[in-house]
């Protein structure tokens, strides 16, 4: 369950823990200025540029009334001189209440959580976890469906690095999905993946075609392919082009179905989706800042 | 009566601690990690014996020895399916089934070059996962992995 030292990865939450999230998350949509931060100071400490979660998280803590102090760059912080990340967390466990640290290192955030004196929310661990992304995600599937159960869920693109995907994937294990994976074999979904929805009893289909999953599905998760998870710049260009969504490929699809991107989007959604009621994704954007304010305050066990 | 090879190599041994059944492709693997050519007690080696289970497998016999529960975890971890004997006095006492342990401290090395364990002095964990597939996790960077990919340190 979520812990009192932070929320560092999504396969931490339990069901109870999800729903409480979200119902929050409801309430702050509902009401996103209560001052229930006054008083508060949070560090971000983005150790690689995020500028969107960033921004993110400090709109959720100053709505509330809270401080935010930190860097956005590793090249402004003490970490360019050689310090260590236990070090770095032990000094800035003395100034705040909350740390919310982007590293480009895996299991940065579970470890700063172990040396911190303060809790420790994980706003991205290299290709590892991403959990706020893995709660806007939920409210945004739960408020456009309805609900959560027995939905078609189509994960598009790089399947095999992308971390959205994999905590999705695995946080929507309580509620019985089906999934479709469409991806190219080089960026196919991982065997760990397949072997979790087996052991979960969780359908699923592979396919390489877009097309053939547009008409059943209730959510459509596109997802950039990301150039830096790539060594090989030869097979990055192989496959980033691989799925572009246009809005005539939406004619004949579910009324209930909306589009989901994590962003930033570079090719995988023509802008002429923007404008269909059926895209989803810069709502998608603004409900992070709701599921990170209830986050945060579940944490902080102001709620 | 002429004993065989092998029988001879398993009774010569007064006290100590015999490991049988080692994938023969492990049985240096195991020597190197264990630092059994650190120690000062008799051993002897046997490798590419008959097997009727695995083919070809290795002995390990080392005098005046008892493993402690890391070294086991070590070895559960390189070998899964040998056997281990604890002899006294020429005879059989205890017989020991490797199991996989729940956690491992330190004795892995994460396979993730982005893992932090590999970037910064941060020791390594591993939860056992899976115990049907043999399959760890890393605490930190939550990559899994299976027996044939463990790094043992």
């Amino acid at each position: 369950m979520i812990k009192a030292n932070g929320l560092v990865s999504i396969t931490d939450c339990e069901k109870e823990d999800i729903l409480r999230i979200l119902d929050l998350a409801e309430q702050f949509e509902k009401n996103p200025n209560p001052h229930l931060l006054d008083g508060k100071l949070v560090a971000t400490l983005f150790f690689e540029p995020s500028t969107r979660t960033r921004l993110s998280f400090e709109t959720a803590v100053q709505r509330l009334g809270g401080r935010v102090i930190g860097f956005s760059d590793a090249a402004t912080s003490s970490s360019s001189k050689g310090e260590t990340l236990h070090d770095t967390i032990k000094m800035v466990s003395n100034y705040v209440d909350l740390i919310v640290m982007r590293h480009p290192v895996e299991g940065a955030a579970r470890y700063a959580s172990e040396v911190a004196g303060v809790p420790v929310i994980n706003a991205g661990d290299g290709a590892n976890q991403h959990p706020t992304q893995t709660m806007l995600d939920l409210y945004s599937i739960k408020k456009t469906q309805g609900r959560l159960n027995d939905l078609t869920i189509s994960m598009v693109g790089d399947l095999k690095y992308g971390r959205t995907v994999h905590s999705l994937l695995m946080a929507m294990r309580y509620f019985n999905p089906t999934y479709n994976f469409i991806a190219p074999p080089e960026l196919r979904i991982p065997e760990q993946y397949r072997i979790f929805c087996d052991d979960n009893h969780i359908k699923y289909h592979e396919d390489t075609d877009l097309n053939s999953v547009l008409k059943t599905s209730d959510i459509l998760y596109m997802t950039r392919v990301q150039q830096e998870r790539f060594t090989d710049p030869v097979e990055y260009e192989k496959v980033r082009n691989t799925y572009t969504l246009r809005n005539s490929m939406l004619d004949g699809t579910k009324d209930n179905l909306r589009i989901l991107h994590p962003l930033p989007r570079i090719t995988e959604i023509a802008t002429d989706v923007d404008s269909n009621p059926k895209a989803y994704y810069f709502e998608q954007a603004r409900n992070g800042v709701f599921a990170r304010q209830a986050v945060i305050c579940s944490i902080l066990g102001l709620v | 009566m002429k004993a065989s090879h092998t029988e001879l190599i398993v009774r010569a041994l007064k006290n100590g601690t015999v490991i049988d059944h080692i994938p023969a492709d492990k049985l240096f693997k195991i020597v190197s990690i264990l630092e059994l050519d650190q120690l000062e007690q008799q051993i002897t080696i046997g490798n590419n014996l008959e097997s009727k289970k695995l083919g070809k497998k290795g002995v390990i016999k080392i005098a005046d020895k008892v493993f402690k529960a890391e070294e086991l975890n070590k070895l559960a971890l390189l070998a899964p399916s040998a056997r281990i004997n604890i002899v006294e006095n020429y005879e059989v006492v205890e017989k020991i089934d490797l199991s996989l342990p729940e956690s491992v401290h330190e004795i892995l090395q994460c396979v993730n070059p982005m893992c932090i364990t590999n970037k910064q002095p941060v020791s390594t964990r591993f939860d056992l996962l899976d115990r049907k597939r043999g399959i760890f996790k890393c605490h930190y960077c939550e990559r899994t992995v299976d027996l044939s990919e463990i790094v043992v340190k």
